[in-house]
């Protein structure tokens, strides 16, 4: 079986995040930077399905040069080969310019049996890249997945159960498949020393544009067609009141000032 | 016609709640700075009860793609059947609730008429002739607002609870327009084989109480007090990730940048220190309660009110009063 995994890389969390005013992108350059904490599942649910069924692992990043890093970590956990890819002409690119990249990418591996990916970036957080690349591969479309019950690349068949409003849904799928998967699926392993240090010697192979053969006209900042007019900090929540007193009056006062609400039926 | 705002009816099996229409409010707010309408669209084995229900809620006109193979939701067939919708019709802008459906059908048509989208926005408004979407970024520390100056329609998922739910006028009728698209069962790519309904039925999404526990609830049993004022107040129990992470509460409770986007009417915190991932998750709560027994904890800067104390004490304390004053 062929499993491809698609990881981003974000900025910590905790990092202090610069906007490029004009152009409305991140500064990543200077940032501290992490695998998609979303990623990290589906990293481990390819390690899982090569574990449960052999197969061959290929992780994928589109980034900047230093999105190598996020791959080194793949390659650190042992994935059998990694891809970037990389242009100037991709900065800026929306999520469907994006997926459009990965899934140019993903045919030029080939043969790829299925997809995993995070359920949503932390610093785009549109959580629609691999909806959008399965609609554009033409594969299944399996997203807020919590359990992958079984794969059987031979017949083509993959059952999973996605997490939606109220319970869990199972779904059987035709393969190919993108599978992108919620926190709680599995638990991420850490790399050890040994796979750090071999990792740390290989080099990253990497795409650009002219080797997926992609329309310039459809990715960066030119080809995206959702564009960034305005950033703000939005206006903080008016100063909120520390109820005082004992609690006996605090929680009269509190439970009036809920019930005024009209809220609670 | 051109220019309309056209509203996604999202349904199980068929079966709509009121909120299905709620985006059918905003929709009606950007057709006004448009000059056109807002009517709604739906895929489905049958249409006509969800357009009655539409048209009470303010939509002009209801498009519809009907068949068998719509019976219950499939992310390719409703996608391509709305697509051929909005390829043929062209309305100016399409809606789509934040839900996992709405969210999977919103991104696959995006893709499959080439364009991107914006998801999860907060604030939408016309602005030089296009629809301006506001969302929140980087934990909500920055709204970002962006414009799609090429794509027809302008697609955006809309956070649930991001705008008032329009009154209904069950006296209010309109035309239904039927389109014929099938898709062979073949080239269909997925089955529901079955559904589990979750054991706590927890819908943090739709909520409009939320009562949450976190680290400082201090184990399962814990979550006993916070369940009992959720469901005095007919809430639902949310959690940190320390909670979940803790395991005394499944993860499908957690709110937060790495779980759930939420926006109740109320929000109480128990037990939560308030760490900017949590408050990515809540902080457009419209009343945010705060119980934590250290003065400083960051929630309380978000709290629309704050009680410095011990939950145990408190909690108890609220639900007395409350079966007091509502008479539970
Ligand atoms: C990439 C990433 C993603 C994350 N995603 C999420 C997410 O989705 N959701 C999320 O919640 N977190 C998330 N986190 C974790 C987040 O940073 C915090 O660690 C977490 O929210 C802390 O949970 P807490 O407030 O329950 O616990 P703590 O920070 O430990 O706070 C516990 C609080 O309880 C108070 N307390 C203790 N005892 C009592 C008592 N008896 N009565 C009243 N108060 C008491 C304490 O004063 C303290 O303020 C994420 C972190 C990272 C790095
Ligand atoms: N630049 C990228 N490189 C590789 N994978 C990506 C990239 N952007 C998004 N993805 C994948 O798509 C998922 C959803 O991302 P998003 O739609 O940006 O929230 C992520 O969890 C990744 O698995």
């Amino acid at each position: 079986m062929k499993i491809a995994v698609c990881l981003k890389q974000v900025p910590d969390t905790e990092a202090e995040i610069k906007w490029d005013i004009p152009s409305g992108t991140l500064k990543r350059d200077g940032m501290d930077s992490i695998t998609n904490p979303f990623d990290e599942f589906a990293l481990e649910e390819a390690l899982l399905t090569r574990e449960n069924y052999d197969g061959d692992i290929v992780a994928i990043s589109m980034g900047p040069d230093k999105a190598a890093d996020v791959l080194r970590n793949a390659l650190a956990l042992t994935v059998n080969a990694v891809q970037q890819v990389s242009d100037p002409a991709f900065a800026g690119s929306d999520t469907y310019a994006t997926a459009y990249v990965l899934a140019q990418a993903i045919k030029k591996i080939g043969d790829v049996d299925v997809v995993f990916a995070g359920k949503q970036s932390t610093d785009g957080n549109t959580g629609v890249v691999a909806a959008e690349l399965a609609a554009i591969l033409g594969w299944s479309q399996l997203t807020y997945v919590a359990k992958v019950r079984s794969i059987d690349a031979a017949g083509k068949k993959i059952v999973v159960e996605r997490a939606i409003e109220g319970g869990n849904e199972v779904v059987e799928a035709k393969l190919p498949a993108v599978v992108s998967v919620i926190k709680g699926i599995n638990e991420p392993r850490l790399p050890n020393l040994m796979g750090i240090r071999k990792a740390a010697k290989v080099e990253i192979p990497k795409w650009n544009a002219g080797d997926l053969g992609v329309d310039a006209g459809k990715v960066g900042a030119a080809g995206s067609c959702t564009k960034v007019v305005e950033i703000a900090v939005p206006p903080p929540r008016g100063a909120g009141e520390i109820l005082k007193g004992e609690i006996e009056d605090i929680a009269n006062a509190l439970t009036d000032k809920l019930i005024d609400l009209k809220v609670i039926k | 016609m051109a220019n309309d705002v056209w509203v996604y009816i999202e349904h199980k099996d068929g079966a709509v709640t009121p909120m299905s229409f709620e985006l059918l409010g905003i929709g009606k707010t950007l057709a006004d700075g448009f000059g056109s309408s807002v009517c709604a669209f739906v895929v489905g084995e049958k249409a006509d009860d969800i357009a009655k229900d539409a048209f009470a809620y303010g939509a002009s006109k209801v498009y519809a793609v009907e068949g068998a193979e719509y019976k219950g939701f499939r992310a390719d067939a409703y996608s391509k059947a709305a697509t051929s919708l909005l390829d043929k019709y062209k309305p100016a802008v399409a809606l789509f609730r934040a839900t996992s459906q709405g969210t999977d059908v919103a991104a696959a048509s995006a893709a499959l008429l080439g364009f991107g989208l914006c998801t999860d926005t907060i604030g939408l408004a016309v602005d030089g002739g296009k629809m301006k979407m506001t969302r929140a970024a980087f934990g909500g520390n920055y709204t970002v607002s962006v414009v799609n100056e090429k794509a027809i329609p302008q697609i955006a998922t809309v956070r649930p609870k991001a705008f008032a739910m329009p009154e209904k006028d069950a006296s209010k009728s309109g035309e239904v327009v039927k389109e014929a698209f099938s898709v062979a069962e073949a080239d269909l790519n997925t089955k529901v084989l079955e559904f589990i309904q979750s054991a706590t039925a927890v819908n943090l999404v739709e909520a409009d109480i939320i009562v949450t526990g976190g680290r400082g609830v201090g184990n399962e049993e814990g979550f006993k007090l916070i369940k009992e004022l959720a469901d005095l107040l007919g809430g639902a129990v949310g959690a940190s990730r320390a909670a979940v992470d803790s395991g005394w509460i499944p993860y499908e409770h957690q709110v937060g940048q790495t779980g759930k986007t939420v926006k109740p009417k109320i929000y109480i915190a128990c037990g939560v220190s308030g760490a900017i991932q949590h408050l990515a998750g809540m902080r457009t709560s419209d009343c945010i309660v705060a119980i934590n027994k250290d003065p400083d904890a960051p929630i309380f800067k978000a709290a629309t009110f704050g009680i410095v104390g011990d939950y145990k004490q408190v909690v108890p304390k609220l639900v007395e009063k409350f079966k007091g004053k509502l008479g539970r």
